[in-house]
């Protein structure tokens, strides 16, 4: 069902982790649908994304689709890591199953996300980058049992 | 290098055809091929085949062999049960009780049927997957005209209180059909006793071949032919009849009832200790469906904090096979519709995990199993913003 690349960054993910004080973090998704995805940057004074981390909850296309985008993202200015579209992690992936392609959408909008909050944070306006859309907060209240 | 392991665990999903159920069938498909139809003694030796057959099916169920109706399997038999009885009965009533937790095969002809006139109430269970029987007395009116119950559930195992539905339908006069697929050789059943005017069976589920299966249904019920076109099965349901499938479903049948005491004995030990364990060993984690009233060989729990597909993937690369609750093993956005009627909130519904045993498992597996389980749910916690959160709130 998966390519030998997805099974590759879901048995190895690529940058999972978290970075502490991270200039920028993302998250989005949300548990109702079974997919949430966290990315975290370090980026540096010149816009560079030094180092990035990502925390996946979901399928094995979530976990790899996550992986792949920190990958492309890494060491790239903040404004090359815009243009990276669930497309380009798609087909670094060599492609998904259509039932799984929100999952690289949903790589993508972590990476806006993070990048929106890292330029909130500084006062950075950049043309196209919009608050995400998909709020975690959104999703029902934890509960315990 | 490890010799890598084949441990399967989704006997609810399929089974494998018993050696005796296979050798059983051969003969059907080359020099015993004959139209059990025709009039001639080659082929009049087939249809005594399958009357012996029927015997066999009906002695298990306490049935009489003409309340037999061989199928397709349970997804027709389902289908038949619920389609022909609305339309038998509309003119008496055109009202249906059915669960929530019910297989597709019911919950889609229901709403099939709520399309075309009929009102269904679908009952809650209990946070054990339990049916009500409050709820369905009161669900109760004068135009119901069929309640059905599934015997046990597929996914999380639970068995509903059949024999105390029968009665409150038998007290109220409406048609009683229960979905036996999963319940069938695994639990000893009795249609007199639970007073079951229907129900339905597959036999791929106990070690048959696929694409054969019955529907029981009592003498005297009124109910419309399900296919046109032949006097088989008592022109209820035309077609040559599968007589390779027949012969392999009552073969399998009978070793299924002689065996069934060791064999679900067996089952049990092996599920208890597999819950057990990975209750206590990982933390977090819930089972799902009813502790007792419970399938022999089902196992369903729930990790929180992780997905249930992601698990999947790292359990077969371990060389183990279950399935999950999970949305994204389902095609859809939702978690299991069972799941989430047993009151799971979304996100623990996604990371469930079921495991179904067979009597070829062993306790090593067992423990192998357990082992594996808890290395993988580490990972993917660790993984998992959800779990991150917990620990950071926690701390």
């Amino acid at each position: 069902m998966y390519s030998e690349k997805v099974m590759d960054h879901f048995t190895n993910p690529r940058n999972m982790g978290e970075i502490e004080n991270a200039s920028g973090v993302g998250t989005v998704g949300n548990a109702k649908c079974g997919d949430i995805m966290r990315i975290y940057f370090d980026i540096d004074e010149n816009q560079i994304i030094r180092d990035v981390k990502f925390k996946t909850f979901g399928c094995g296309a979530a976990v790899a689709t996550s992986s792949m985008a920190t990958e492309l993202v890494k060491g790239k200015s903040i404004y090359e890591a815009l243009e990276v579209t669930n497309k380009a992690v798609m087909e670094a992936l060599d492609g998904l199953p259509p039932v799984k392609v929100h999952c690289s959408l949903l790589a993508e909008e972590a990476i806006h996300a993070a990048l929106w909050d890292y330029c909130e944070k500084n006062g950075i306006k950049i043309e196209g980058l919009s608050k995400p859309k998909n709020d975690i907060s959104e999703g029902e209240e934890e509960e315990e049992y | 290098m490890e010799e890598k392991k084949f441990i399967y665990l989704d006997h609810a999903a399929t089974t494998a055809a018993r050696p005796e159920v296979v050798e059983a069938m051969l003969p059907y498909f080359t020099e015993k091929f004959g139209n059990p139809s025709s009039v001639y003694t080659f082929s009049q030796q087939n249809k005594a085949v399958i009357t012996q057959c029927r015997d066999v099916i009906a002695n298990s169920l306490n049935a009489k062999s003409n309340e037999i109706y061989f199928t397709a399997g349970g997804s027709e038999s389902d289908n038949w049960a619920l389609k022909a009885t609305a339309e038998a009965y509309a003119s008496k009533g055109k009202h249906i009780i059915t669960t929530k937790i019910e297989h597709h095969a019911i919950l889609h002809t229901a709403q099939y049927l709520e399309q075309r006139g009929f009102e269904v109430t679908y009952l809650d269970v209990d946070e054990n997957g339990l049916v009500k029987l409050d709820q369905l007395k009161a669900a109760i009116r004068p135009d119901t005209i069929l309640i059905s119950v599934m015997f046990a559930n597929n996914e999380i195992g639970t068995i509903e209180p059949i024999k105390e539905i029968g009665e409150i339908a038998h007290e109220h006069g409406i048609i009683f059909h229960t979905d036996a697929v999963q319940a069938y050789g695994q639990v000893p059943i009795d249609v007199d006793e639970y007073h079951i005017d229907m129900l339905s069976a597959s036999g791929h589920k106990l070690n048959g071949p696929k694409g054969i299966g019955f529907l029981y249904i009592r003498t005297g019920l009124k109910l419309r032919s399900f296919i046109h076109g032949g006097a088989q099965e008592r022109s209820r349901r035309a077609g040559t009849e599968n007589v390779t499938g027949i012969v392999g479903l009552a073969k399998a049948v009978e070793i299924a009832f002689a065996t069934m005491e060791e064999r679900t004995k067996k089952e049990t030990a092996m599920r208890d200790h597999l819950i057990d364990r990975l209750l206590a060993e990982v933390p977090y984690a819930r089972l799902n469906g009813h502790r007792t009233k419970r399938l022999p060989n089902n196992v369903n729990i729930s990790f929180q904090f992780i997905e249930g597909e992601s698990m999947l993937i790292m359990l077969d690369m371990k060389g183990i096979c279950a399935s999950s609750g999970s949305a994204c093993t389902s095609g859809s956005l939702d978690p299991s519709h069972v799941l989430l009627a047993i009151g799971l909130p979304h996100e623990i519904a996604h990371g469930s995990l079921r495991m179904t045993l067979g009597e070829e498992n062993t306790m090593e597996e067992m423990d192998y199993v357990a082992d594996q389980i808890k290395e993988i749910v580490t990972k993917l916690r660790a993984m998992s913003p959800l779990y991150e959160d917990f620990v950071k709130k926690n701390k």
